[in-house]
Formats: structure tokens, sequence, C-alpha cells
């Protein structure tokens, strides 16, 4: 057999394990920037009480959880028991982000489903979702005690990632 | 009296007739252009595969809304490149930038193209050396002429 | 009832193909003369199979049989006629069935029309080609069964995509499916004849005009899928480098590097083992364009909706037909390498050098399409590769290419001289450069990129013509010159049609992007727009906003526009129709925007665009079909296997 006529085959051999790998991952899901450098700094009103501004140093010497949502948003609703059941153990306090929506359609979606935040801030402008590199919606940031980024879920919160992810990473971070 | 009443009427009539020339849709033209040019550099993360300038989703509309308050704030475009990419990641960038993660991706077909006219020189030459046209007797001569007069040979 | 017919037909057939591609594989390599014999009838009762259910779940979309699985995803009761039978093909499922009969057709064509072949090599390849339609059925058995019924039948379907109730469906995907898989056929001539272990002119010259066929097909697949997302989207694009378009492209780029590498060895007996190379690698990238579209490993407008178990089976059948030919090249490579000699100045290299950068640009063109998957699988983060990178790449390796289209089509075989091929180029040359300068100052602005693209078509263009009149003066019987020679000509003016229209439209486009009030006017380029109405109408199963625009030049209103923004009923995301006025060197296009709520009176977002030269794009892909298809009806393809013993004998190795 001819040596050289084996490289074709050789290259084509390499392209498939690449092309196998290619098929475990997902290549709409971005990571992100921002794991392990400090959340961007942010002051928002929020959706209760919109006289009153809220913002993320308020959150320092806390682990917390930075959870984006909207009442336009279908995905959300898919997470949203989970969160439900998640606030109710009470292991570290969940922010909710009204991310481009208006305060009476935000405030209806919580009333309609239930309110797992500790508070929600409003963005109406979608600003505050930029800067922190939002660009579907749900998406959610573990952030530690110092103001560090340490984990963005990229669309609904699941049970897996729940147990699996987020969970171990928050009993660390409180250590 | 009168006459000037009916000249400022008639005028007014004009004036109204009129059609208006069309408003560009952007405020700032200058600052339209530079920022439709940075934005066909980066890619809109919500479609697939489209640049940002050119895409009408939501998120896209507001990252054009921000990058035209940049351009504004006579902010670079290295500047600005750097807002978007440290929000987003280098996945951002339509036109991946040129670092060693890439550079098999930028130099690869040169290199390619180089290798391949190498060999190609190589074995045009070699097979010069190699063969010399092979002699026929006059058997098969004969019967190589009744061949190719079956055959047409165009180009 | 008729959706069984359709599947049982399915398992029909993949039992038919199974025997055609065993029995006439065994029956070629054993001489068995009645194995051999069952190609021809076993491929016509495969094509009646799979046309068989073709025609079955055609049925069950025309007569809204929402009880079928996939024609309650792609259908609904107010979807226009046309539509209910383009959108068989809307899908993953029925666009599977619509390879499968592309399949199927091909291998009936070649029953019908190989005459002059010798039978065990139409065996060969039918057996080759049945053994790639077992994949195929067994892919539509096991994971998309387009005949799936559903235990509760909704009232209603979900729609045809609105982006795709349009014409083009009904033209592009049939058209692009006949050639892409149409690469099938030189690969099955290619295997047939490393199986045979003979590999000749004779070969090369059976095979020539059904690569060239195929490769017509993709020619005009591509050219009317880039047409339909002109006029469709609405921002006046005409390329993107989609994944999904670079996985047509790229065998349409090996298509021709083979052609033309088909044609030394049929005149010279030389490039072989590139020949079947590139028939292996073409046909390759058609699969694994099936794969990329199919699996969602790649981000693109085109995916269908994605599912990783159906890339494993694609994976396994691309590495199986795939790897196994590429093994059976390695094997057999040494029996068919070449007797003959050229010149380093002669036709045969700069043929050779076409190839290999027609070839690069091919690999340039697939790296840029995977790197991100291979960054991301080396867990090495996510990155785009967009435009910008292919632009910048694919143009500096393709330029060349036209310039060594023209001195190849001068020199002469095996061998030929500097000298004298500089005299010959000389006057068109100089021609071409004064020229080639001079187009873009009458366009209105220079440009270096213009300046050398447009060098290129005089380039070409101008050659072409003296070439004709030389051939003319030598032999005035026009009717005695071979008509591939006329389809060479016609088809290298078409490429240098084709870049007379890529080079004016991205040098000298303009667009607008304006607010305007009815009775409001923009002008562009010379013409001026004026909006004088809006109005609602409805459709069979959307609502339309239509405006009408007045295309005005010189005071004199030319033609009346009416461009749509359509909000469907199953979809959210409304689609624009744009109005075009097209004319032999310009294009004028209008879309409608949005309604804009600021200010008093009511206004749209209206974008206009003046693009010179951009049908000629397309324009210069047919007259390169054209060119393919002159050349492929060539005389000398059809007359028969003469003193077959002799010819197929082959050149000893």
């Amino acid at each position: 057999m001819n040596r050289k006529a084996l490289i074709p085959l050789g290259i084509f051999a390499v392209l498939v394990v690449f092309l196998a790998i290619g098929l475990t991952r997902d290549p709409h899901e971005i990571p992100s920037p921002f794991i392990g450098k400090p959340a961007p700094a942010f002051t928002a009103p929020q959706l209760q009480t919109p006289e009153q501004t809220f913002s993320g140093k308020d959150m320092l010497g806390k682990v917390w959880i930075l959870n984006t949502w909207a009442s336009w948003c279908v995905a959300c609703r898919q997470e949203h028991p989970i969160l439900m059941e998640f606030a109710k153990t009470k292991t570290i306090p969940v922010i909710g982000l009204d991310y481009k929506d208006q305060n009476t359609e935000g405030l209806k979606w919580l009333a309609r489903y239930g309110d797992p935040y500790d508070l929600s801030i409003t963005d109406q402008d979608g600003r505050i979702g930029i800067d922190f590199g939002v660009y579907g919606v749900p998406e959610s940031f573990l952030i530690d005690k110092m103001g560090i980024i340490r984990y963005k879920q990229i669309g609904p919160v699941t049970e897996e990632a729940l147990r699996d992810k987020i969970l171990p990473m928050v009993r660390e971070l409180q250590k | 009296m009168k006459y000037w009443l009916a000249l400022i009427l008639a005028l007014q009539c004009a004036f109204s007739s009129f059609a208006g020339e069309a408003i560009p849709l952007a405020e700032d033209p200058v600052v339209e252009q530079r920022m439709i040019a940075i934005s066909e550099e980066l890619r809109c993360l919500v479609c697939q595969n489209e640049s940002l300038a050119g895409s009408r989703a939501d998120l896209a509309m507001d990252l054009r809304r921000e990058l035209r308050t940049l351009v504004k704030a006579n902010k670079s475009d290295a500047e600005i490149m750097e807002y978007m990419v440290s929000r987003y990641g280098d996945f951002v960038r339509y036109r991946p930038p040129v670092k060693p993660l890439t550079w098999m991706l930028w130099f690869g077909p040169f290199l390619l193209l180089i290798g391949a006219l190498f060999f190609l020189v190589r074995m045009v030459r070699r097979q010069q050396t190699g063969s010399a046209a092979p002699v026929l007797d006059a058997d098969q001569r004969k019967k190589a002429q009744s061949l190719l007069k079956d055959t047409e040979l165009p180009s | 009832m008729i959706p069984e017919i359709g599947h049982f037909s399915l398992i029909l057939a993949l039992f038919v193909a199974l025997a055609l591609g065993t029995l006439g594989v065994i029956g070629g390599q054993q001489g068995r003369a009645d194995w051999m014999a069952l190609a021809r009838p076993g491929a016509q009762a495969l094509w009646f199979l799979a046309s068989l259910s073709f025609v079955c779940l055609t049925y069950a979309f025309f007569t809204n049989d929402f009880s079928v699985s996939y024609v309650a995803q792609h259908s609904n009761s107010k979807l226009p006629d046309i539509y209910r039978i383009a959108g068989v093909w809307g899908g993953h499922e029925g666009s599977l069935l619509l390879w499968l009969v592309m399949l199927c057709s091909w291998m009936m064509a070649i029953s019908l029309f190989s005459r002059q072949l010798p039978d065990v090599m139409v065996s060969r390849v039918l057996a080759v080609m049945s053994l790639v339609a077992v994949g195929f059925l067994l892919f539509m058995l096991i994971t998309s069964n387009p005949f799936l019924r559903l235990s509760e039948i909704p009232p209603d379907g979900r729609d045809l995509n609105p982006l795709l109730q349009d014409p083009g469906l009904v033209f592009h995907p049939p058209m692009l499916y006949m050639g892409y898989v149409g690469m099938a056929v030189p690969f099955a001539f290619s295997i047939a004849a490393l199986l045979n272990g003979r590999l000749d002119a004779a070969w090369a010259r059976w095979t020539r005009p059904w690569a060239t066929a195929a490769w017509i097909c993709l020619t005009i697949g591509i050219a009317m899928g880039s047409w339909w997302a002109y006029y469709e989207l609405g921002w006046g694009g005409w390329w993107f480098w989609d994944p999904v378009e670079n996985a047509s492209f790229l065998p349409w780029l090996v298509g021709t590097a083979l052609m033309h590498s088909l044609a030394v060895t049929e005149k010279r007996g030389l490039f072989r083992s590139w020949t079947i190379m590139l028939s292996i690698i073409g046909f390759s990238l058609s699969l694994l364009g099936t794969f990329l579209v199919r699996s969602g490993v790649l981000t693109s407008v085109h995916a269908f909706a994605t599912d990783p178990k159906r890339g494993v089976f694609i994976l396994l059948f691309l590495s199986a037909v795939v790897g196994g030919s590429l093994t059976l090249f390695a094997m057999r490579s040494g029996k068919v390498r070449a007797g003959g000699a050229f010149t380093v100045v002669s036709r045969e290299t700069f043929l050779l050098i076409n190839n290999v950068l027609l070839t690069t640009a091919a690999a340039a063109v697939l790296l840029g399409t995977l790197y991100p998957l291979i960054v991301d699988a080396l867990n090495l983060g996510k990155l785009s590769v967009g435009p910008p990178y292919f632009n910048s790449v694919f143009a500096p390796i393709m330029l060349p290419v036209l310039f060594f289209m023209v001195v190849g089509s001068y020199a002469r075989w095996k061998n030929d001289s500097v000298a004298e091929l500089s005299k010959k180029l000389r006057p068109v040359a100089i021609v071409s450069v004064l020229l080639g300068c001079a187009a873009p100052l009458l366009a209105g602005a220079w440009s270096w990129l213009v300046a050398l693209s447009l060098t290129l078509v005089f380039w070409i263009v101008l050659s072409s013509l003296q070439q004709i009149y030389r051939q003319l003066k030598d032999s005035p019987n026009w009717k005695a010159i071979p008509i591939s020679y006329w389809g060479m000509q016609v088809a290298h003016i078409g490429i240098a049609v084709c870049v007379v229209g890529i080079t004016m439209v991205k040098g000298y486009e303009t667009e607008k992007d304006v607010r305007m009030a009815i009775g409001d006017t923009v002008e562009v380029a010379g013409y001026t727009f004026k909006l004088t109405g809006i109005s609602e109408v409805p459709g069979p199963n959307y609502n339309a906003d239509r405006g009408i625009v007045e295309l005005i030049k010189n005071g004199k209103v030319l033609r009346t526009l009416q461009p749509e923004k359509r909000t469907y009923f199953s979809s959210t995301m409304p689609m624009t129709e744009t109005a075009i006025d097209s004319n032999l060197v310009r294009d004028v296009y209008v879309a409608l925007g949005e309604r804009l709520t600021d200010g008093t009176s009511p206004a749209w977002a209206m974008r206009v665009y003046h693009k010179p030269f951009v049908t000629w794009i397309w324009g210069g892909c047919l007259l390169m079909a054209l060119g393919g298809a002159m050349a492929a009806l060539d005389r000398r393809y059809r007359r028969k296997a003469m003193a077959s013993k002799a010819v197929s004998q082959g050149v000893p190795a």
C-alpha cells in the first residue's frame, strides 16, 4: 500500500473525531467572559417600590444569585417552579432582574406565578443586561461574597444544574 | 391690503403642498456611518449568522443604540470593540482576531497553497526525468493510427 | 392508508437497494453476467418505489392529512396549494425523501442513457449508488420517518415557515439536491474504476458528462438560492458565507476542479489519481454538508430542527462511505498511476495550478466553517468566523484562477514555450489592463480591487473572443467545431459576467435608510422614490401592509413598486416582501420597515437600494450552466463503445 495515499484517510479520521466531539457541544451556548471577574456595578429602581433603588454593592459579603426574567419570556415559566422551591429553602438570596419589561406586566406576572425573589429590580432599556453580557432570557449569575461572578447559567435553571453545579459551588463559596 | 392678504394666502398654499424630502432614520449620518462600520464587524448573538449591523432583533437594536452612544462620546474603534468583547467574549467578533489560537485559521490556507504549489512544481519537474515517450514498432503504429481515426480528440 | 403505502414503499426500496448493491458489487468481482444484468431494471424499480413514496407524502400534504406528524408540523389548511406541494421538502424528513428521490433519479438516468458503457461498469456504478441509497433509507426508517402518525390529530397544522412560502421553495431545493446528490455519480464511477483496477481515458470519457451534469445542477441550485435570499430577506445581500451555503459551495468548487481534471484524463490519460481523489472528495463534501445541516453542530439560518441522535447516524454513515472509499483508494492507488509526461509550460500545468487553487479555496472555506467547532471541541473557547474572514481569504485565492484560466486555454497540450505563449497573450493582456483600469472611472470612483477584477474580466472575455475569431478563421465551417468547444467559451464568459456583477455591486452599490411619510421622497443614484400610499391588504394566511412607491427618473414615473410587510397568522415575526425593479444594468430595491410611532403624521421606515449589475451575478451562473450543458451534450459522449475490447484494456500500469 502506498503510504502517501493514506494521508487523506488520516485527515478524514481526525475530522470525524472533531465532528463527533462537536455533537456533544451546543454551538448556541456562549460562555460568559465574566467568570472569575467582578460583576459589573449597577444601580436600579426596585420593581415593587420604584422610588427605592438597589445596587450590586448592597450584596457584598453575601453569596447570591441574580436571575434575569421577564413577563414576555416563555422559557422563564419553565424554571420558575424550580426557583420557587429553591427560594423556600432560604439557602442564599435570589435577586430578580426584570429585563426589558413593563412594570405593570412584571408585577402581574409575579402575582400570577409567585415571587421567589428577595426583591426584583427593573431594567427597562436593557442596559444592565448588556453590561452583564445577557443575550437571552432567562440567564442567572452566581456571585460570591467579594462580588465576583463564579457561574453563569444560560437558559432556564434546571434541576440538574441546581443540584450538580450551583449548590456545590454555593457550599464552597460560603465557607 | 386685500392684495397682500391674497398673496400671503397663495404662498401658504404653495408651501403646504410641497412634499417633504424623507428624513434619514439616523439622527446623525456621520455617527451612524461609523456605528454601522463597527457593527458590521460584530455578530448578532441571537440571530443565526448575521452581523450586528443588519439584524432586526431586539438585542441587536439595543446594542446598536449603545454603540451609537459610544461613538458620540468619541470612543475609538478599539475601545468600542473592547466594550463588546469584555461583555460577550471573542465570539461576538465577526472577523476572528489574529492571535495564536487563530493563526491556523488565518495563515492555514496560504500555507496550504504554498505547500501545494511546491509539491506541484516538484511533481511536474520529476515526471520530466522519469518517462521517455514510448517507441512503437510498425505493427503498434498501425494499430494506433486505426484507433486514432475512430476517436475524436477535441480540446 | 396512503401514508402507510408510502412507508411500505420505503421498506421495499431498502431491500431492493440492498440486493442491487450487494449483487452488483459481488457480481462485478466474480464476473457474473446474470447478477450484473439486474442493475438496470433494479435501478428502475428503486426509482419507482422512491417516487411512489414521495407521491404518497405529497398526497398527505395536499389533502391536509394532519394525522401524519410531518404534515402537521409543516403545513396548514390555509396554506396555498403550491406551497402544500413544495412544503413536502420544507422540513428534515421530507427533504431526506427528496434526497432519496434525486439519487434514484440519477440512477434511473444512468440506467437509460448508458448504452455505450460496458455492462460491468454500469452494474458497479449502480451498485455503489444503491449502497448509498441503503444508508439514506436506513436513516429515514430508523430516525426520520416522514410517515409517522400522531395519536391525537390536531385540528390544524403548524404552518410552513413564512420565509419558505415563496416560489423559491418550489425550485431551489430540488435543483440544489439534484446537483448535491449528482456528485454521487462521478463518485460511483471512481469507486467502480478502483474496484475494476483499471482506469483509462475511456473511463474519463464516460464519467465526464455525468460530472458536468451534476455540476450544472449545482450551479443553478446555488444561484437560485442566492437570488432567493436577495429578494426575500430584505437587506439586499446575496451571499452570507453561512455554514449551509458553504456546504453547497464546497462540492461546487471541487466539482469544477473535477470537471477540468477529467478533461486532462480524457485527453492525455493523466491526473488519474487526482481525478479519483476529487470525485471522492466531492461526494464526501456533499455528505458532510448533509451532516452539518442536520446534526446541530453549527448555527445556521438553514439548519433543520436539529437532533444529535440523527447527527450520530449521519456521522457513522459518512465515516463508512468516505472511510471506505479512501481506504480503497489507498489500496488501489498504486495501480492507477499515470503514464505520459508534460513540460513545465503546458496546458496540463495550468489546469493543475487552477485545480490546486480551487481545492485550496475549498479547503479554506471548509476550515473557516469548521474552525469554531474545532476550537470548541478542544475546549479552547468559543469563536465565531464570519463573512469578513471568508471574503479576505477567498478572493486572493480565486483571482489567480481567473488569470490562469485564460493562459491555460491558449497553452498547447504537453509542451509549449513561454515565448510563444507570451506572444499570443500580449495583445489581449495590454488591452485588458487598459480597459480594466479605465472602466472604474466611468462608473464613478476608482478602486484597486475594482480595476483588478475588471481587468481579469476583460482578460477572459477578450481572449475568448480572440480565440473564437481565430478558430473560425482556421475552419470557417462552424458546424464542424465540436459543441463542447463552444460550451467551454460560453462557460468561461459566464464566469466573467458573474465577476462583473460581484465587482460592481460590491464597489458601487448605494443604500438609504429613511423615515417616510405619505408624500415624502428620497433620492438614490439619480432615482427618486415617492411614497404615495399605504394600505392594509389581507392574504390567504397573512395580513399585509402594502406601500405604493413611485419610481421616478428625470421627472417621469417609470413604474409603481409595492413593497409589503406581512404578518402571518402562524408566526409573530413580520416578513418583508421587497419590491424590485430590474433591468439589464441595475436593480432598484425597496423594503418596507416598521411603522414609526414618533412624530405627528404616520410614517414608515424604508430601505432603498441601488445595485448596479447585480443580476449579472446570476446571469453569469446561468451562462456557466449553459456552457456546461453544451459541453456535456457533445456527440463523442453518445457514441457507442466501439472496439470495446481494445479500448477498455486500459494503459498498462
